[in-house]
C-alpha cells in the first residue's frame, strides 16, 4: 500500500468537485474576459479594450436603470432590515407564546410561494391599485422588494439573537439597566454584526431581483437586471459583459464583507 | 403594591403584547405585498378574462377548466390540452433532472469541501457562496456564453476539428438542463456541506473497523447520516426550479417554454389572466405538496436539519 | 453596614433603600415558585421560609434541580414568586424588577459584556445608577485593586483567563456595593486548585466588603469551608439550617447525613431519655447515647447516625462486632469496611500513619467502638 489509509477519502469525489468549481467559474470568467474585448463579437477576441465599459457609462438606460436599481435596493434594503430587527426581538428568546409559529411561517412565506406566483399576484394587485389611485412611482417596486427582503434580513438576524447570551441582559438588569438601557447597552452592540449581515444579504436580494420586478414595473422603471433581460433578445455585444462584470464586483465585494462578518460572528 | 404574583402576569401579557407590536411591521408588509395578493390570486382564477388583459368581473371555471381542458372553438367540446400537459410535464420532469444532476455533482462537491483542514474549507465554501450570490441572471447568460452556437465549447470543439458545424445547444431542453443544473448547484451544495460538517468521522473509522470497504461505508455510514442535508437541498433545488422562468426564458426560447413561461404568457399576449391565476394556483399547490413532504421528512429526521 | 451606606434613598432609578436595617438582610416567608401550568405544573420552591443574618456568609446546598437556584433567581428579581414574600430589610421587593433591586449577582458563567473592557464591565453598574464619572472611576480603580487586576483593567473580557473572569465578574457585582451579594455555583467553572484559591479570595473579599453574601453550590465541601450558615435544600424544600458544625456533625434528618460527608446509618430501639440525650439500643445489644434535634422526641425505633471518623476499630469486643470486608487506602487516611453482625455495613475511617498497614486484613473479626458523642439520632 505505502501510503497511509485516508478514512475521508472517496474515490472520484475530489475530481468531481474540481470540475464542479471549474465549470462554476469557467462561464463567469468569459463574461468578464470579453467585457475588454475590443470588437464587438462576445465570442471573437479582438484585443483588450475599456470601450464597452465607456459605452455601457454613456448609456442613459443602463445609468437611469442602475441609479434605480440602487435606489430601490437601498430603500427596500433599509426598511426590511428594521422590521426584520424588530420581528427577529420579538419571536426570539422566550418560551413559546400564542402566535409564534404563525408568525415564523408568516415571515418566511415569500421564500415559500415561487417568486413567479408572488410577481402574478403583485402585477394584479398592484395594477388594480393603480387605477383606483393613479399612482405609477417606484413605491410599488420598493414595497415588494420590501416584503421579500424581509426572510433575508430576518435569517442572520434571528440567528444570531438566538446564539446570544440571554444571561448577559440578565445581567444588565441586575446592574440596574432599565430594559431600554439593557438593550441599547448591551442587546443592539451585541445584535449589530447580524443586523449588518441582514442589511447586506437584503441589499444583494434586492439588486438582483428580476422576476418580480419584470412583472410590477410600469413602463420606464427597468432596473438593471430587467434591462438586461431585455437586452437578450437583441444582438447581444460585449456591453452587456461590461455591465454584468461591473454588477459582479460589487456583489463580490457584499458578499466577502458579509462572509467577514458572520466569521467574526462565529468567533466571539 | 400588586403582589409579586400579579406583577409577573401582567409583565408577561404586556411583554407578549410587544412582541405584537414589534412583528406587526414586518407582518403587515408581508401581507400587503406578497400574501394578501396571493389570496386575489384565488379571486381572479374565477373570473372571466377580459378583451385586453385584466378580468371582467363575472363567476368562471374556464381558466380552472382550461389548466388541463381546451375547448373546442367550433363544437365547444373539452379535450385534453396537451399543450399544457406537456408544459406540466416538462417542468416537472426538468426540475427532478436539475435535482439529480445537482446531487450527483454537489454531494462529492460538500463532501470535498467538508474534508478539507478548518482554514482552507472557508475558502473553498467562500467560492462556492459567490456564484450562489452573483446575479442569477448573469450566471444564466453566462452558461448562454458557453453553449451558444459561437460559444466556448463549439468553437475548441471546431478548432480542434472534431467537429465542422456548431452543435446546436442553445433553445433545447439540454440547454434548460445546463443551466438550471449550473445555476442552482450551489443551492444543493449548501445545505449538504451544513449536514456533511457535522459528521462525526469516528462514526466512518468505527465502519471501516467493522470491515466495511469505501463504498460500503459511504452508503451504509455517511449517506444516512446526511440525509438530512440531501433532502433539504433537494427542495431548495427542486421548488425554484419547478417555477423557474429566468432561465427557461433565456436559454429555452419560446417553444422550450416551462411553467413559468407559460404563466407569463397568459398576463402577456395570451390576455387570459384567469387561466395564469389557476395555472399559478397550482403551481403552488405543487410546492405546497414538496414542502410538507419536506417538513414531514425533516420531522421523522429528529429535526436535524432547519 | 460600613461601606454598604453608599446606597443613599431617592435614587433616580427609584431603586429602593431600606428605612431602619433590621436584624435580618433577607427574609424568606412562605414563598412557593411553581413552573409550568394544569397538569404539567412543577413546584420548584415547596413553601420555603429562611432568614439571612446581615454580613452573614450564607450557603444554600443542594443536588441540582433542589430549588436552590429557583430561590436565588427569585431574590435577585429574574423571576417573581408564585407566593410568600421576600423582604430585604423588611421590605417586600418580591414584585420589583431586578434594576430596582439593591441586590447583585456573580452568574455561573459570569455573564461578562463581550464588547466592553474590564474596567468598562465593572463600571456598568454605576453607570447606569446615574453616578458621576469621577465616582464611576474612583470606584472602579478601587475595585480593581479589590479583586487584583488593575493591570488588565484596559482588556476585553474575552482575552482575560477564566480565574480572572471570576474577579471581573467579582468586582463587577460589588462596585454598587448591594446590600446582598448573589453569587450562583460561581467557582464549578474553575479547576481544582484555582477554586481552592478563590474560596479563600471569596471569604476574603466578604469580611473586607461586610456585605452579606447568599451563595449556591452543590459542592458540600465547598459549603463547609466557606459558610457561616448553610441551609442544605432538596426538592424544593429546606431541610436544615446551621451552622457547618450542627450539618455535619448533627444532621436532622438523613437526606442530609447522605449528602453532607460519608455515614453510617444504623437501626436501633430508642428506650429512653437522659440529658437531651436519647438512649438508643442497636441490634448488636449494645446501648449507646445519641444526641437529638433540639425539640424532637424520637419514636420507639429511629435511625442513628454516626461518621466514619467518630467510630473505632478494635480487634477485641466493641459496641458493634462484624468481619472486614474491604480496606481502600486514602494517602491521608484508611476506610475500612465492615459486615456487621447485625448484616448492616459499617465503614471505619482511621488516620494513616507513616508504619506499615492498618493493622487489619480483608476477613479478620473486629470490633467497633462508638465514642460517647459520636451518635445523632434522625428525625425521619
Amino acid at each position: 500500500m505505502g501510503s497511509r489509509f485516508d478514512i475521508r477519502r472517496q474515490t472520484g469525489f475530489t475530481a468531481i468537485a474540481m470540475i464542479c468549481f471549474f465549470a462554476l467559474y469557467l462561464p463567469i470568467i468569459t463574461v468578464v474576459v470579453y467585457a475588454f474585448n475590443a470588437g464587438s463579437s462576445i465570442a471573437i477576441w479582438e484585443g483588450v479594450s475599456l470601450r464597452w465599459f465607456y459605452q455601457a457609462w454613456n448609456n442613459n438606460q443602463v445609468v437611469d436603470a442602475s441609479i434605480r436599481s440602487l435606489q430601490i435596493a437601498s430603500v427596500a434594503a433599509t426598511i426590511a432590515t428594521i422590521v426584520a430587527t424588530m420581528a427577529a426581538l420579538a419571536t426570539t428568546r422566550t418560551k413559546p407564546y400564542p402566535g409564534l409559529g404563525f408568525k415564523y411561517a408568516f415571515i418566511n412565506q415569500p421564500l415559500m410561494v415561487p417568486e413567479i406566483v408572488t410577481a402574478v399576484a403583485l402585477l394584479i394587485f398592484f395594477s388594480r391599485i393603480k387605477i383606483w389611485t393613479g399612482y405609477s412611482g417606484l413605491g410599488y417596486l420598493m414595497a415588494a422588494h420590501t416584503a421579500f427582503c424581509i426572510p433575508f434580513a430576518y435569517l442572520p438576524i434571528r440567528a444570531r439573537l438566538e446564539n446570544m447570551d440571554l444571561t448577559l441582559e440578565v445581567a444588565a438588569a441586575d446592574l440596574y439597566a432599565t430594559p431600554w438601557k439593557a438593550f441599547r447597552r448591551v442587546t443592539f452592540p451585541l445584535l449589530w454584526p447580524g443586523i449588518l449581515a441582514g442589511l447586506m444579504l437584503a441589499f444583494v436580494i434586492s439588486l438582483d431581483d428580476v422576476v418580480i420586478t419584470e412583472f410590477v414595473k410600469s413602463g420606464g422603471q427597468d432596473t438593471l437586471p430587467t434591462y438586461m433581460l431585455g437586452q437578450f433578445r437583441r444582438v447581444i455585444t460585449p456591453e452587456i459583459n461590461a455591465i454584468s462584470t461591473v454588477f459582479l464586483l460589487i456583489s463580490i465585494l457584499i458578499v466577502t464583507v458579509f462572509f467577514f462578518i458572520s466569521r467574526k460572528k462565529d468567533q466571539e | 403594591m400588586a403582589s409579586a404574583e400579579e406583577v409577573a402576569k401582567e409583565a408577561e401579557r404586556r411583554d407578549i403584547r410587544d412582541r405584537w407590536l414589534l412583528s406587526a411591521p414586518a407582518l403587515i408588509i408581508i401581507f400587503l405585498a406578497a400574501t394578501g395578493p396571493l389570496l386575489i390570486v384565488v379571486i381572479y382564477s374565477f373570473l372571466t378574462p377580459g378583451p385586453y388583459g385584466d378580468v371582467v368581473w363575472k363567476f368562471s371555471t374556464d381558466g380552472w377548466l382550461s389548466v388541463l381542458m381546451q375547448r373546442d372553438i367550433f363544437d365547444d367540446t373539452l379535450a385534453f390540452a396537451d399543450a399544457h400537459l406537456s408544459i406540466f410535464w416538462r417542468s416537472a420532469k426538468l426540475s427532478f433532472m436539475t435535482t439529480i444532476f445537482t446531487l450527483f455533482f454537489g454531494f462529492p462537491t460538500a463532501y470535498f469541501i467538508a474534508t478539507r483542514p478548518a482554514r482552507q474549507r472557508e475558502i473553498w465554501l467562500f467560492l462556492i457562496t459567490i456564484p450562489f450570490w452573483t446575479n442569477l441572471l448573469i450566471r444564466t447568460f453566462a452558461i448562454q456564453e458557453v453553449i451558444r452556437n459561437e460559444g466556448i465549447v463549439n468553437t475548441v470543439l471546431i478548432k480542434l476539428g472534431i467537429i465542422s458545424q456548431p452543435i446546436q445547444m442553445m433553445f433545447t431542453d439540454f440547454a434548460l438542463m445546463v443551466g438550471m443544473t449550473y445555476v442552482y448547484l450551489p443551492l444543493m451544495v449548501l445545505p449538504l456541506y451544513a449536514s456533511m460538517e457535522k459528521i462525526d468521522f469516528r462514526l466512518v473509522e468505527a465502519g471501516y473497523d467493522l470491515y466495511a470497504n469505501r463504498f460500503q461505508v459511504l452508503r451504509r455510514v455517511i449517506i444516512p447520516l446526511v440525509k438530512p442535508g440531501i433532502i433539504a437541498g433537494s427542495i431548495l433545488v427542486f421548488i425554484p426550479a419547478l417555477g423557474a422562468y429566468v432561465t427557461p426564458r433565456v436559454l429555452g426560447g419560446s417553444k422550450n417554454m416551462m411553467l413559468g413561461n407559460l404563466i407569463e404568457l397568459q398576463f402577456g399576449q395570451g390576455r387570459n389572466w384567469p387561466l395564469g391565476s389557476a395555472l399559478s394556483i397550482s403551481l403552488m399547490a405543487i410546492v405546497m405538496v414538496a414542502l410538507l413532504f419536506y417538513v414531514r421528512s425533516a420531522g421523522r429526521q429528529g429535526g436535524t436539519h432547519g | 453596614m460600613g461601606t454598604g451606606s453608599a446606597l443613599k434613598s431617592g435614587r433616580k432609578n427609584g431603586v429602593i433603600v431600606p428605612e431602619q436595617p433590621g436584624k435580618s438582610a433577607i427574609e424568606v416567608r412562605g414563598v412557593r415558585k411553581v413552573f409550568g401550568t394544569g397538569e404539567s405544573q412543577v413546584a420548584a420552591l415547596d413553601t420555603v421560609s429562611v432568614s439571612i443574618r446581615e454580613n452573614e456568609f450564607f450557603t444554600l446546598l443542594g443536588p441540582s434541580g433542589c430549588g436552590k437556584t429557583t430561590l436565588l433567581r427569585l431574590i435577585a428579581g429574574f423571576d417573581f414568586p408564585s407566593a410568600g414574600e421576600i423582604l430585604l430589610h423588611g421590605q417586600d421587593i418580591a414584585p420589583l424588577p431586578p434594576f430596582k433591586r439593591p441586590v447583585n449577582t456573580v452568574f455561573q458563567n459570569y455573564a461578562l459584556f463581550p464588547h466592553m473592557t474590564v474596567a468598562e464591565n465593572i463600571g456598568f453598574g454605576l453607570e447606569m445608577l446615574g453616578k458621576p464619572k469621577a465616582e464611576v472611576k474612583a470606584r472602579v480603580a478601587e475595585m480593581l485593586k479589590l479583586v487584583k487586576m488593575e493591570a488588565l483593567s484596559g482588556r476585553r473580557t474575552s482575552q482575560i483567563s477564566g480565574g480572572q473572569q471570576q474577579r471581573v465578574a467579582l468586582a463587577r457585582a460589588l462596585a454598587p456595593q448591594p446590600k446582598v451579594l448573589l453569587l450562583d455555583e460561581p467557582l464549578s467553572a474553575l479547576d481544582f486548585k484555582l477554586r481552592k484559591e478563590m474560596q479563600i479570595e471569596l471569604k476574603r473579599l466578604q469580611h473586607e466588603t461586610g456585605i452579606t453574601f447568599i451563595f449556591v453550590t452543590h459542592d458540600q465541601e465547598e459549603a463547609l469551608t466557606m459558610s457561616d450558615r448553610i441551609a442544605v435544600m432538596s426538592s424544593g424544600r429546606i431541610l436544615q439550617v446551621g451552622t457547618p458544625w450542627d450539618i455535619y456533625d448533627k444532621p436532622a434528618e438523613r437526606f442530609v447525613a447522605d449528602f453532607i460527608g460519608e455515614t453510617n446509618f444504623l437501626t436501633a430501639a430508642i428506650t429512653g431519655m437522659a440529658n437531651g440525650k436519647a438512649r438508643a439500643t442497636l441490634k448488636s445489644g449494645a446501648t449507646i447515647d445519641a444526641t437529638v434535634a433540639e425539640g424532637f422526641q424520637p419514636k420507639d425505633n429511629a435511625t442513628v447516625v454516626v461518621r466514619p471518623e467518630h467510630a473505632k476499630l478494635t480487634s477485641g469486643k466493641g459496641d458493634l462486632s462484624g468481619t472486614v470486608e474491604n480496606i481502600v487506602y486514602f494517602g491521608t487516611d484508611t476506610h475500612i469496611h465492615v459486615r456487621l453482625d447485625s448484616s448492616e455495613a459499617f465503614t471505619v475511617r482511621q488516620q494513616n500513619t507513616r508504619s506499615a498497614g492498618c493493622g487489619f486484613e480483608r476477613g479478620d473479626k473486629v470490633g467497633i467502638s462508638i465514642g460517647n458523642d459520636a451518635a445523632q439520632v434522625l428525625r425521619d
